[in-house]
C-alpha cells in the first residue's frame, strides 16, 4: 500500500497540491483524476519522488519514502515501475535494449535469462518480433506496450503511470487499460494512474481520487462515481456528449 | 548573479557527476560507446579541417615571408608552431565545441524533454553519472589522439599546399618542421586539449540536462552550449599559455 499524507507542493510561490491526503491499495488499480492543470501530474512525479515535497509523508508499506535521502531510496526505486506519457523509451536503443535495461543495471542474470526475461515480458504485452526494432520505427500503442514490459521487467510492486492513454485511439487505449488492469492482478502490484479519459475510469477504477485545483475534493469507485453529488465532479465526469447522454438515460 | 548560480549549478551538477557509477560494466561500455560515438566520429571532419588549415597557413606564411633574407624552410617551422601551438588544440577545440557540444546538448536535453532522465531516476539510477560520465571520459580520452591526427595531418596538409603551388621546395619544408623543435609544445597542446574535452562535454551536458520545455528549448541549449563552451575554451587557452609556456 502507498499512502500519502498532508503533502504540499508549490512552485516558485505558486501553491499546486494543498494538503492531499490519500490510500492507495495493493493489487488495486488506484485512479487519479482531474482536469488539466489541477495537479495530477506534480502528485504522481511527488508520490515516486521526481518533485520534494514542501511538507506532508509519502508512505510506501511501512517505510516514510519522503524522508529517506536520494541515494538510500534504491531499495525502494527498484520495486517501482512507471509508464510516461509518452512512453520514454531510449530513443538510441532498440524494444530489447530498453526492456533489458533495468536487468543490466540491477540483475545479475546471465545474458539468456536476461534475453529470456525480456521475451517473457514482451510476450506479456502481445508484442512478439519487435526485439531489434527502434522506438521510432513501432506505433504509439506499441511504444506504450514497450514501456509496460520494461515497466514490469523487474517484478515491480508499485506500479506508476501517467496518462497512459494520452495520444491512442479509443480502441488502443482500451487495450492499454486492459493490459495494466491484468498485471495488476497477476503480481498483486499497487499501481496509481494518472488520467483524464473517463473510459479508464469505468473501465478499471478500483479505486478513484479526484482532485481539483490542487485539493482532493471526493474518493470513491467506478460505481459511485456515477451518483456522486460533488458539482465539480459531475462538471468533469459529465463534461462529454455521450456521457450527458448517458446520465439523462439513467 | 545569472552567472553565480549557474555555476553553482554546474559545481553541483559535476558533483552528481563525479559519483561511483551504478554498475562498472555496463559504465565501461558506455565510456567505450562514448569514446567511439563523440571521438572516432569527429576524426573525418577533424583531419578535412586539419588539411586545409594547414595548407593555408604554409601560403600565407610563404606569401607574407617572399623576402630575399628570411630562409625559406622557415615557413614550415611557422607552420609546425602555429599546428602545434594554436590550430590542433585551440582550433579543433572549438571545432568539436560546435560538433560535439551541440550533439551532447540536444542528446540530453532530448532525453530531458521526453522524461527518458525521469525514467533513469525513477529506477534510482543516478542519471547524472550515467549519461554525463561517459561522455565526458569518452572526449578526454579520445581528444589527445585527435589531436595528435590533427597535428600531423594539419603539417602534412602544409607540405603538400607547398609543394603544389611551388612557394617551397619539400626538402626546405621538412627541414623547417624539424628545426629548434621542441617536444615540450606537444605536452602543451595536449594538455590544452584535455581541459578543452572536458569543458566541451560537462559544459554542454550541463545545458542539456537542465532544460526546461519543449523543442525549442532543446535547440537554444545546444546554441548556449556551443557559445559557453567556445568562450570557456577561449578563456582557458590564455589562462593555460600563460601557465604553461610563461
Amino acid at each position: 500500500m502507498i499512502e500519502v499524507k498532508n503533502i504540499n507542493k508549490a512552485f516558485h510561490g505558486n501553491q499546486i497540491l494543498f494538503d492531499v491526503s490519500a490510500k492507495f491499495e495493493t493489487g488495486q488499480t488506484n485512479l487519479i483524476i482531474g482536469q488539466s492543470g489541477h495537479g495530477k501530474t506534480v502528485l504522481l512525479k511527488s508520490i515516486v519522488g521526481l518533485h520534494q515535497i514542501d511538507s506532508g509523508q509519502i508512505v510506501y508499506g511501512d517505510e516514510v519514502f519522503s524522508e529517506i535521502p536520494f541515494s538510500e531510496q534504491k531499495t525502494i526505486r527498484k520495486k517501482i515501475g512507471m509508464l510516461f506519457q509518452g512512453s520514454a523509451l531510449f530513443d538510441s536503443q532498440t524494444v530489447e535494449e530498453n526492456v533489458r535495461f533495468p536487468l543490466d543495471m540491477f540483475s545479475n542474470k546471465s545474458s539468456e535469462e536476461k534475453l529470456d526475461r525480456v521475451n517473457f515480458c514482451l510476450n506479456r504485452v502481445n508484442l512478439e518480433n519487435v526485439n531489434k526494432l527502434y522506438p521510432s520505427e513501432i506505433s504509439g500503442g506499441m511504444q506504450k506496450r514497450v514501456a509496460i514490459a520494461r515497466a514490469i521487467a523487474l517484478n515491480p510492486k508499485y506500479l506508476f503511470c501517467d496518462e497512459p492513454n494520452s495520444g491512442l485511439d479509443p480502441k488502443t487505449a482500451i487495450v492499454i487499460d486492459n493490459l495494466i488492469y491484468e498485471i495488476t492482478k497477476e503480481y498483486g502490484i499497487t499501481t496509481i494512474i494518472n488520467t483524464h479519459d473517463m473510459n479508464s475510469v469505468m473501465g478499471i477504477g478500483e479505486k478513484i481520487i479526484y482532485i481539483f485545483e490542487g485539493k482532493k475534493l471526493w474518493e470513491g469507485n467506478k460505481d459511485e462515481i456515477l451518483t456522486a453529488t460533488e458539482q465539480q465532479l459531475n462538471d468533469f465526469v459529465f463534461a462529454s456528449e455521450l456521457f450527458k447522454r448517458i446520465k439523462s438515460f439513467s | 548573479m545569472r552567472f553565480i548560480f549557474h555555476f553553482g549549478q554546474y559545481v553541483l551538477f559535476l558533483n552528481r557527476v563525479f559519483s561511483r557509477p551504478e554498475k562498472f560494466s555496463v559504465f565501461l561500455k558506455q565510456v567505450i560507446k562514448e569514446a567511439e560515438s563523440l571521438g572516432i566520429k569527429s576524426i573525418g571532419i577533424v583531419s578535412i579541417i586539419s588539411v586545409f588549415m594547414g595548407a593555408v597557413i604554409t601560403l600565407q606564411t610563404a606569401y607574407n615571408m617572399d623576402l630575399a633574407f628570411i630562409p625559406k624552410y622557415t615557413i614550415g617551422l611557422a607552420a609546425r608552431e602555429s599546428v602545434l601551438l594554436e590550430f590542433s588544440s585551440t582550433i579543433v577545440g572549438l571545432i568539436l565545441a560546435g560538433k560535439v557540444g551541440s550533439n551532447i546538448a540536444s542528446e540530453i536535453g532530448s532525453m530531458r524533454v521526453t522524461e527518458q532522465i525521469d525514467a533513469i531516476e525513477i529506477m534510482g539510477i543516478n542519471s547524472c553519472s550515467y549519461l554525463v560520465l561517459p561522455k565526458i571520459l569518452g572526449l578526454v580520452i579520445m581528444i589527445p589522439f585527435i589531436t595528435i591526427i590533427s597535428m600531423g595531418i594539419g603539417i602534412m596538409g602544409g607540405w603538400i599546399a607547398g609543394n603544389i603551388s611551388g612557394e617551397v621546395l619539400s626538402a626546405d619544408y621538412i627541414y623547417g618542421i624539424r628545426f629548434a623543435f621542441n617536444p615540450f609544445y606537444i605536452i602543451y597542446a595536449l594538455i590544452k586539449s584535455v581541459v578543452f574535452a572536458f569543458l566541451i562535454s560537462s559544459i554542454s551536458a550541463y545545458q542539456g540536462y537542465h532544460v526546461k520545455g519543449g523543442s525549442l528549448e532543446v535547440g537554444i541549449a545546444s546554441t548556449r552550449a556551443v557559445v559557453v563552451s567556445s568562450i570557456q575554451i577561449l578563456l582557458f587557452n590564455l589562462l593555460l599559455t600563460q601557465l604553461l609556456l610563461a
